[in-house]
């Protein structure tokens, strides 16, 4: 087959990258190596920072492919899957890895519906297999029980989704060098039937949960709206956001893009701290795959310290204010 | 204004055991249900038939016994029930199966919008939908948490992103992968339920559908399993009580110096 080389998706909003692009390029690095094939990341998007493409480069990949255009300024599926189908029917790319994020899980099934090829979503774990050079794609699936190693045996390119804060950028090395190349905007690419009319970013700064390198979770326990500022005063003092489990969304303590679990969002932070959640295994599924797992809650048995690595048995609102007041002098000191 | 809601029959999910020496799922006296996800798409085909009237058609593919997802949907409210099933289709992974169902929404025909949930709880992939998009060349919007406005050619719609909100505007007929702050799904009513007992389904096999067989099924698909795990979940951390006052100032102070060690702070 003369499919080569491994894309990585960066995703841009407003000209700026973000961090997941560099992310994957760590995942692609290593694909790369053990291929002995180039690391390419692939930018569409509009008016994107120079500096943060050499960036790119800097942290990994050895070509940029940018396509830039006005008409880009806005995701629209239908038009960037149609730049993306153009580039792959050109190019002939082996592996494209792209963010588990909003428009990556949009982006993705659409276009590996139209090149007829496998995509999967969610991984954890990538690896070549050694004799047939194929990708080994793991993902948890079944609310986390299982874990299924998935390939693409015949079809290419191999395409795979990766979930943010699953992996690390590389250190920034400013004496690598690489190709940057733009490649024309075909105006017939244009799909112009979905048009972008507004966005309105959230106040809430505790919206984006899977960015973040910490989050501070509340259930059941916290008894009320109210206390969850104890929880957004955690946060503060340990640089993260706030979470929510279904029980604490159903009640209004907080809302859906907080949601941890199965029907909500799975996070993959450095630090989960898990406050009066006992640990559904609905909730579980969301959160299991955290860095670290903190967890306070009254009830001994509560199913959310088997998943712990540090679990405090006590009632949090004598374990939070206590906790605070501890990391606030940490800060001081 | 005519409706297809595309649904899944799942596991259970908070029952679900494994089987720890072959790693699969173990099904016996575990209860079937519609993925929880796809009940708020449900719930907005029922909303915009009340405002804007028309039919709602709730269509899924599987065994024969996923007749009951369909027969709850009905109980719901919906007026149809199609079921795509054939032995040959067993192993379609996500490609396929759209590649399936988008045949059978072609030869459904007659609809304005095709609704599904924004994934299914049990294989957790959230592709289905926008593979049908593409399939079908329809306008698509994922994500979706609200409609502002509907007429008979186009909607706009509210999309949930990560860092808030967006909204689109699109030409009808399309396709709406749906989240759960859009809608509260109602209960099955009892005359939904008798009426869904007097509602005979509508099924297609590979037979009705004008299909490539090669590209159905197992053979069909382009992703194979090629291992199944049970991740062990036990962590064995450090476990402290904070009873008093005593062993609560130990408590937090052994999770301050523990933040410490893993440079969280």
């Amino acid at each position: 087959m003369d499919y080569r080389n491994i894309w990585t998706m960066a995703e841009a909003q407003n000209g700026k990258l973000k961090e997941v692009s560099f992310e994957l390029l760590s995942r692609g690095r290593a694909l790369a190596d053990k291929l002995n094939e180039s690391l390419v990341s692939v930018v569409i998007g509009n008016n994107i920072d120079k500096e943060q493409l050499d960036q790119l480069i800097f942290r990994g990949a050895d070509e940029v492919l940018v396509v830039e255009d006005e008409s880009l300024d806005d995701f629209i599926v239908e038009t960037y899957s149609n730049v993306l189908v153009d580039m792959i029917k050109e190019m002939k790319p082996n592996i494209i890895l792209a963010a588990a994020t909003v428009n990556g899980r949009t982006l993705m099934p659409h276009v590996a519906m139209r090149i007829h090829t496998g995509l999967t979503a969610d991984c954890t774990d990538l690896d070549i297999e050694k004799d047939t050079k194929n990708l080994l794609q793991t993902r948890p699936a079944i609310g986390g029980n299982i874990l299924a190693t998935i390939k693409t045996p015949q079809h290419r390119p191999q395409m795979a989704t990766v979930r943010p804060k699953s992996s690390k950028p590389l250190e920034l090395d400013p004496n690598r060098t690489g190709k940057i190349r733009y490649i024309e905007f075909d105006r017939s690419l244009l799909d112009n039937r979905v048009r972008k009319l507004e966005a309105r970013h959230d106040q809430d700064r505790n919206i984006n949960i899977q960015e973040s390198d910490v989050v501070v979770a509340g259930g059941k326990g916290m008894k009320k709206a109210e206390n969850f500022a104890m929880l957004q005063e955690l946060a503060d003092r340990l640089g993260g956001v706030v979470g929510a489990s279904r029980d604490a969304v159903d009640r209004g303590w907080a809302v859906y893009p907080q949601q941890v679990g199965l029907s909500g969002k799975t996070v993959t932070p450095k630090l989960y701290m898990a406050v009066g959640i006992s640990g559904a295994i609905q909730h579980l599924a969301g959160m299991k795959t955290s860095e670290i797992i903190v967890a306070i809650n009254s009830d001994p048995d509560a199913a959310i310290f088997k998943v712990s690595d540090f679990g405090i048995t006590g009632d949090l609102f004598d374990v939070l204010p206590l906790l605070i007041k501890k990391l606030n002098e940490e800060v001081k000191a | 204004m005519d409706i297809i809601v595309l649904i899944k029959q799942v596991p259970e999910t908070s029952n679900v055991k494994m089987d720890p020496n072959t790693g699969t799922m173990v099904r016996d006296g575990v209860e079937s249900i519609i993925n929880p996800l796809d009940l708020y798409a449900i719930e907005v085909g029922l909303q915009l038939k009340e405002e804007h009237g028309g039919k709602v058609t709730a269509v899924t593919m599987g065994p024969p016994s996923a007749s009951k997802a369909l027969k709850e949907a009905i109980a719901m409210g919906c007026d149809e029930g199609v079921l795509i099933t054939d032995r040959k289709f067993a192993g379609s992974d996500t490609w396929s199966t759209a590649y399936i169902l988008s045949a059978a929404i072609k030869k459904i025909g007659n609809y304005d919008i095709v609704l599904a949930g924004e994934r299914a709880t049990d294989g957790d992939t959230g592709q289905v939908g926008p593979n049908i998009a593409a399939c079908l060349d329809l306008p698509l919007g994922t994500y979706i948490s609200r409609i502002d406005k509907t007429d008979c050619d186009k909607i706009i719609v509210e999309r949930l992103l990560e860092e808030g909100y967006e909204k689109l505007e699109m030409p009808l007929p399309a396709l709406l992968t749906v989240v759960k702050e859009i809608s509260f799904p109602r209960l099955p009513t009892l005359r939904g339920k008798q009426r869904a007992k007097k509602t005979e389904l509508i099924v297609f096999s590979a037979e009705n559908l004008e299909l490539d067989e090669n590209l159905t099924g197992l053979r069909g698909s382009p992703t194979r399993v090629v291992k199944i795990e049970s991740p062990k979940v036990m962590r064995n951390g450090i476990m402290l009580s904070a009873k008093d006052e005593d062993q609560l100032e130990d408590a937090v102070n052994k999770l301050v110096e523990f933040l410490k060690t893993k440079e969280i702070i």
